[in-house]
C-alpha cells in the first residue's frame, strides 16, 4: 500500500502501459479505433483540446465513465496536461473494470508545444452554457453542436400552425437565425393553434408577433422577418441566406415552388403538411444539399407527388380545419429534423414520410423513392425555372 | 384475395367515414375497382386516363406501387394498402 504521494504515482505509472505523443499523434492519423479520453478540467478542454477527444473531468469519471464509454473491453488512451492526473485515472478506470487503457505521456502541454493539431472549441458566453446545458450534456450535441446550431440559419416558411410550434422549440434550441416569410397578420381564429401569437398581438404583422415571441424567449436568436408571399420572383433572394428550410406553406402552389427551388438551389427542406386530423412529414434532401451534409441524396416533392392537383379536385375549404394540436406535433417533428440536419445527427427522413392519424395515435412509415423521370430533379429535368400555380383554396 | 384499403381523411367522405375497407382483388387495380364498387365515386378521385391521378399515391405496404408494377401489382391475402393524396395544409 503506497503511503505517500511520490510512491502513489510510482505505483500506478507502472501499472499502466505509457504512450508516446508520437506514438499516439501517428495512431491517430492512421484512424486506429480507440476512444481518445480528455480528463482535463472543462476550461483547460475548451482552451483547446487533441482533435476527437472526448471530455469527462476526472472529477466525473466514476460518476460519467460507464455511460459514456460503456464497453469495459474498449481501447482507452486518457490523457491530461503533463501525465501525472490521466495515470490517476487509469487506475481508477483499472478498478471499475476497464482492462484496456492507456495513457498518454506526457501530455497535452507538450503536445501543443510540439505543434501537433488541436482543436479549440467555438466558445459560448457562461450564460449560454447554462441556457443550453441539458444540450451540452448530451454527447451527441456537446459545445461543439451548439455552437453549430448557434451559427445556423433556419428559414421557415409560414409563421402559422406549423411555423409556430417549430419556431419556438428552434429559437429555444438557439437556431442563430431564423428567417420567417409570412404576409399574414394575427387573427383570432389563428390562435387555436399558432402559439407563436398571442391574443394580446390580434392584428399585427405574424412576423412582427413571432419576433416578439422569440426575443422574449431567446435573445441569442436574431429573427428576420419578412413581410411578403413567397413567389417565383422573391424565392431565390430568400432562400439563398439559410442553411435548412422548413416548409409548414398552407397551399400547393407555395409547395411546389418551395420544392423546385430547393432543387435548382440546393437546400434542404423539412416538409410538413396537415388536413383535419391528419399530418405528413418527411425530408427532402436534393443531391447538391446532400453532397454538402456527405450523406445520400433523397427524392424531393415532384417524385413523390410530380403535379398539384387541379383545384375542383383539391380538398375544399368547406371540407378543412384542423385539429389545433396536429400541428404541433408536425411541427415540433419538422423542428427536430431541422436540427438533426444542423448537428448531422441521428438518421433523417430522407426517402421516408411519416404520417400521423391523431384519431387513431398512428404513426406509419412509407417508403419514399426517387422518380428517374422527375422533372426538376431527374437526370432530364423539364423544370429549370420556376412555375407560379393559379393559386387556390388554402386550407390549415 | 382479401386486402384491406386506408381511407384518407379527404376521402372519407365518400366511405361514410370508415378508414378502412375490406375489399377482394387480385392486383391493386381490382381491389380499387372492387372500392369504386362499394363506394361510388373513388375511381374519379383516385384514377385518370393514364393510371393513378399524379397526385395521389397508392402504397402496398410501404411501398409506392409506381415503383412496383403500378396498377398490375399483385396482392396477396392480408396486404394493406393505402392511399396518400397530397395536401398541403400548414400555415394560413
Amino acid at each position: 500500500m503506497p503511503t505517500t504521494y511520490a510512491d502513489l504515482i510510482a505505483s500506478v505509472r507502472k501499472a499502466t502501459r505509457e504512450v508516446s505523443l508520437d506514438e499516439l499523434k501517428q495512431r491517430l492519423a492512421a484512424k486506429e479505433p480507440f476512444t481518445l479520453l480528455d480528463v482535463r478540467e472543462k476550461e483547460e478542454f475548451r482552451a483547446g483540446h487533441i482533435p476527437g477527444a472526448l471530455s469527462i473531468p476526472r472529477g466525473f469519471l466514476e460518476i460519467q465513465v460507464e455511460q459514456r464509454i460503456p464497453d469495459k473491453s474498449a481501447k482507452i488512451v486518457a490523457y491530461c496536461a503533463g501525465g501525472t492526473r490521466s495515470a490517476l485515472v487509469a487506475a481508477t478506470l483499472a478498478q471499475l473494470g476497464y482492462t484496456n487503457v492507456e495513457t498518454a505521456n506526457p501530455g497535452f502541454v507538450r503536445w501543443k508545444d510540439l505543434g501537433y493539431p488541436i482543436d479549440t472549441p467555438p466558445q459560448l458566453t457562461d450564460a449560454q452554457r447554462d441556457r443550453y446545458s441539458r444540450h451540452i450534456l448530451l454527447p451527441e450535441v456537446g459545445e461543439a453542436g451548439q455552437a453549430k446550431l448557434l451559427k445556423s440559419k433556419v428559414l421557415l416558411i409560414g409563421a402559422g400552425g406549423l411555423g409556430s410550434p417549430a419556431g419556438l422549440y428552434l429559437a429555444a434550441a438557439g437556431i442563430g437565425t431564423l428567417g420567417i416569410v409570412d404576409a399574414d397578420t394575427v387573427d383570432a381564429s389563428n390562435l387555436q393553434r399558432q402559439i407563436l401569437h398571442a391574443t394580446s398581438r390580434i392584428g399585427e404583422p405574424k412576423v412582427d408577433s413571432a419576433a416578439k415571441a422569440i426575443r422574449d424567449l431567446n435573445p441569442d436568436v436574431k429573427v428576420v422577418g419578412y413581410r411578403e408571399r413567397l413567389s417565383s420572383s422573391n424565392v431565390d433572394r430568400l432562400f439563398s441566406d439559410y442553411d435548412v428550410i422548413v416548409d409548414g406553406t398552407d397551399n400547393f402552389p407555395t409547395r411546389y415552388l418551395v420544392n423546385d427551388a430547393s432543387v435548382l438551389l440546393g437546400k434542404p427542406i423539412v416538409h410538413g403538411s396537415i388536413f383535419r386530423f391528419d399530418g405528413q412529414v418527411t425530408t427532402f434532401l436534393p443531391e447538391r444539399a446532400a453532397t454538402k451534409l456527405g450523406i445520400e441524396p433523397g427524392p424531393c416533392y415532384r417524385c413523390l407527388y410530380p403535379e398539384p392537383p387541379p383545384p375542383h379536385l383539391a380538398p375544399s375549404c368547406q371540407e378543412a380545419g384542423v385539429l389545433g394540436i396536429l400541428p404541433g406535433v408536425i411541427g415540433v417533428m419538422q423542428a427536430t429534423e431541422a436540427i438533426k440536419l444542423i448537428l448531422g445527427r441521428g438518421d433523417p427522413l430522407v426517402g421516408r414520410l411519416v404520417t400521423y392519424d391523431s384519431l387513431k395515435m398512428k404513426f406509419r412509415e412509407l417508403r419514399l423513392r426517387r422518380d428517374p423521370n422527375c422533372a426538376v430533379c431527374g437526370p432530364k429535368p423539364t423544370i429549370t425555372s420556376y412555375i407560379d400555380y393559379e393559386g387556390f383554396c388554402s386550407l390549415g | 384475395m382479401e386486402v384491406t384499403v386506408r381511407i384518407p381523411t379527404p376521402l372519407r367522405t365518400l366511405t361514410a367515414g370508415a378508414d378502412e375497407v375490406s375489399v377482394l382483388g387480385e392486383t391493386v387495380g381490382a381491389a380499387l375497382e372492387a372500392l369504386e364498387a362499394k363506394h361510388p365515386g373513388m375511381r374519379e378521385r383516385l384514377l385518370d386516363e393514364k393510371g393513378v391521378r399524379r397526385f395521389i399515391n397508392i402504397y402496398v405496404g410501404e411501398e409506392d406501387v409506381r415503383f412496383l408494377e403500378g396498377l398490375s401489382t399483385k396482392l396477396k391475402a392480408g396486404d394493406q394498402l393505402s392511399i396518400v393524396p397530397a395536401i398541403a395544409g400548414g400555415a394560413a
